[in-house]
């Protein structure tokens, strides 16, 4: 199986399904002639021509609200957004347009399309560019929300979100569109609202979701050195959030860490303590923490940026708190 | 930090303690884990230790007082703090007054603690308020002592999370633990609130319910019904009386005929524990004379071969009885009100006279020893027994229990079951007596045993069978080896 980055594995998902399905297009600021701000949709102009590979304006909101308006008429849309923090100029086709359509409209118009760029800070991009929307868009009923962590996972979960009849909310990583994998170069696809264990254990469940899966995986390994055995559940797809995976692996640990990289108030992480405590309450041999971003907005200098972040000596210090170790 | 001292729960079914004896005077410097006094449990005299550090600045109850469990009897403090209102609002069981400390001003938030159900609430107050770290501490102490309510609320700068502690350390009061360790405790028949918490602020949590578990060999649950029902009785006013009055003393006695003796926390509970029984549940009983006279020739050559080989009819018996039940785990059960719990295990309940009255110790794991060891154990619990030292976790946990009267010469009686047991074996004295046997009277030792049997969970026909087995393992001892 081949090993390539988790960009190639969004690239190739693309590619796949715009072959296999002539109504998919991709339309975004920079996607075709420029091949992308970070390169995924490169080569596509050249494969599949400019009636399928547009570059647009700088304006979310109207090329948002083209692409909706495209979904009515029976295409399935993929927007492109630089970030998501552009994205925010674009929400209300997000929210008010994409997400209701289907309910307002009497089952009359499906929102098969999909949203998709890079999610969450980066490096030094400051507090209007490193913001971790998931929770935002996790609100809100009629919208779907995947967060990959893996190439893997990238390209099997970006078809089933292409191929999906509702407005999927696709949440990339900077950070990780360098990370490699191994991916099949076969057509895969992985069913949205399904967690993954990503690593088996039995005194702490980890729970995660896109590039914080990587930190819970390196903390599993990190205690794994001191005898403590760590389940790490990737997310995957954060609305509909699988509780059953969820609820199964702190059945069996009796403990839970909750790592995201957005804020604490309203968190992604909010709703999974929120099932943990309704569905494991007899289970649990601690409260159940959460390790997050901290709570303001993103600092630019370097030292303040990590001590903002979510990251591994936090993880771990929470870890060993609800084992009440040291 | 003012700890309150509180009559603790200190058996599973306590509702009320006396205090018999303190034994730290008001002034004396206290750590963590001194024992303050003696108290009188239901079941035994058991020591109350201290949950904080400091000088025992108050004790609030003499000795030879009753306090229902969760009234604050003393006050452990620094020696110049305010104590006033931790006193004042102590004692008896209607003392409701709610006491407030505050570690500094509380320019934050205050939440009332009424009503709450929860033995803890933690709040934290909005990360606007930009100060630095505030606690108020709300604890309120109603009646029902159970219902302990405690609201900490934390009034911090940009991140609650930091001050966001939980109810500090716990003075004796609700037990804290985790939903886990409650639920292994409840599983496995142990009273957590008997169980030392590692976890913050003395909670319980699952490791400690394992060592406890570990320690004690508890594996079943006794559930006593008690422990349910935690409705605080009134305190009982020990003393003794002999002068009725004349409007209810009956005419036929007057005064010096009599002597009224007010009820032990003992005979207390053997009342009502055995009314619960005889009341509600449909007993029969099944007597069998057996044939001892293998037994008493097995004792003998057991006597002959040394005293470490020496062992009594009724360790005989409890072995004979522990095998059986193991080999009919129908009659090894528990009346679960919902359910019938069936045990694989044998723990065999030995009723045992003190002259206080009678206590049930249990032999875990009957099934599974030696006669050697059920003798020594059944010595060394009779004795702890009759000199009030047993803990808890040596009288809870019975599956099935044994009662002997043998050596009173009685024939043979029926027994109360232990509720929430299914059975009990009620046994008699041995008698040599005639029997006809290939023709002819042969002198032979005889006892009669007699098993009571709750009807809602042991038929007759499995009663009968059971003691088929009992039976048959006396008349021939050998099959014991089996």
């Amino acid at each position: 199986m081949a090993v390539i980055t988790y960009r190639d594995a969004l690239n190739m998902a693309l590619r796949e399904e715009m072959h296999r399905d002539d109504r998919v297009f991709l339309m975004g600021e920079e996607v075709a002639v420029y091949q992308g701000a970070y390169k995924v949709s490169k080569g596509l102009l050249q494969e599949f021509g400019e009636m399928r590979v547009v570059d647009t304006p700088i304006t979310e909101l109207g090329f948002a609200g083209v692409g909706v308006g495209a979904a009515m008429a029976g295409l399935r849309p993929i927007i492109e957004f630089m970030t998501w923090n552009f994205a925010l100029l674009a929400i209300d086709q997000v929210v008010n347009a994409a997400a209701k359509m289907l309910y307002m409209s009497g089952g009359q118009f499906p929102m098969p399309m999909v949203f998709r760029g890079p999610n969450g800070a980066a490096l030094q991009l400051g507090a209007q560019h490193s913001q971790a929307w998931e929770s935002w868009l996790a609100h809100i009923p009629g919208l779907k929300v995947v967060a990959p962590a893996t190439p893997y996972d990238a390209k099997g979960l970006l078809k089933a979100a292409i191929r999906d009849d509702n407005p999927v909310c696709f949440l990339e990583g900077e950070m990780l569109y360098n990370t490699k994998g191994e991916v099949p170069t076969t057509d895969y696809i992985i069913p949205l609202g399904k967690a993954e264990v990503k690593r088996a254990g039995d005194q702490v469940t980890l729970v995660s979701h896109g590039k914080m899966v990587l930190v819970a995986l390196q903390a599993a390994d990190a205690m794994a050195k001191e005898g403590i055995s760590c389940e790490v559940v990737d997310l995957r797809t954060i609305r509909p959030m699988d509780v059953e995976t969820i609820t199964a692996s702190v059945r069996k640990t009796n403990r839970c860490v909750v790592v995201e990289e957005g804020w604490e108030m309203c968190g992604v992480g909010a709703q999974v303590v929120d099932y943990v405590q309704r569905y494991c309450f007899d289970s649990l041999d601690a409260p159940v923490l959460r390790v997050h971003q901290a709570d303001a907005p993103m600092p630019y200098t370097k030292s303040l940026e990590k001590a903002a972040k979510p990251d591994l000596p936090k993880t771990i210090a929470a870890i060993k708190q609800v084992l009440y170790l040291d | 930090m003012a700890t309150k001292v509180m009559m603790e729960a200190l058996s599973p079914t306590m509702e009320e303690g006396r205090l018999v004896k303190w034994l730290k005077n008001v002034g004396d410097v206290i750590k963590t884990g001194d024992t303050l006094a003696e108290v009188e449990t239901d079941k035994a005299i058991m020591e109350l230790v201290a949950r904080g550090d400091g000088v025992l600045r108050a004790r609030l109850v003499e000795e030879d007082t009753v306090s229902p469990v969760g009234v604050t009897i003393g006050v452990i403090a620094g020696p110049d703090e305010d104590i006033s209102a931790l006193v004042s609002g102590a004692g008896g069981a209607g003392g409701a007054a709610a006491t407030a400390t505050a570690t500094a001003d509380s320019r934050g938030v205050a939440e009332r603690a009424e009503n709450s159900k929860e033995k803890e609430v933690v709040v934290s107050a909005s990360p606007a308020a930009p100060r630095e770290n505030n606690e108020v501490v709300v604890s309120a102490s109603p009646a029902a002592p159970r219902e302990n309510s405690e609201v900490v609320v934390s009034a911090s700068s940009a991140a609650p999370r930091e001050h966001v502690v939980e109810a500090p350390a716990a003075a004796a009061g609700p037990v804290r633990s985790s939903p886990l360790a409650r639920r292994i405790a409840s599983e496995r028949g142990i009273a957590i609130d008997q169980v030392a918490g590692s976890g913050p602020n003395g909670r319980v949590i699952r490791r400690d319910i394992e060592a406890a578990a570990t320690a004690a060999h508890v594996s079943v649950s006794v559930a006593a019904p008690a422990a349910a029902t935690t409705a605080a009785p009134a305190p009982a006013a020990p003393s003794v009386a002999t002068k009725p009055t004349a409007a209810s003393a009956p005419s036929m006695v007057i005064d010096g005929d009599f002597k009224d003796v007010a009820l032990t926390q003992i005979r207390k509970t053997i009342a009502r524990r055995l009314s619960e029984s005889i009341g509600p549940v449909p007993t029969f009983y099944l007597t069998s004379e057996i044939d001892m006279t293998k037994v008493t020739e097995l004792r003998e050559q057991m006597v002959a071969a040394g005293d470490q080989f020496k062992v009594s009819v009724n360790d005989i018996v409890m072995k004979a009885v522990a095998i059986a039940l193991s080999r009919h785990p129908e009659c090894n059960a528990h009346w679960m009100t919902d359910h019938i719990r069936y045990f694989s295990r044998v723990h065999l309940g030995m009723a045992v006279a003190t002259d206080d009255g009678l206590i049930v110790p249990v032999i875990t794991d009957a099934h599974t020893k030696g006669l050697g060891q059920i003798g020594r154990e059944a010595r060394e619990l009779a004795k702890r027994a009759r000199e009030r030292k047993l803990t808890p976790a040596e009288y809870t946990g019975s599956t099935f229990s044994v009662s002997n009267l043998g050596m009173f010469g009685i024939d043979q009686f029926t027994a109360i079951i232990n509720p929430p047991e299914a059975g009990i074996m009620a046994i008699g004295s041995m008698e040599t007596k005639p029997i006809w046997m290939n023709g002819a009277f042969v002198p032979r030792q005889r006892m009669r045993i007699t098993m009571s049997c709750d009807h809602r969970v042991i038929d007759g026909a499995v009663g009968a069978k059971f003691l088929q087995t009992v039976r048959q393992l006396l008349e021939s001892p050998m099959m014991m080896l089996f």
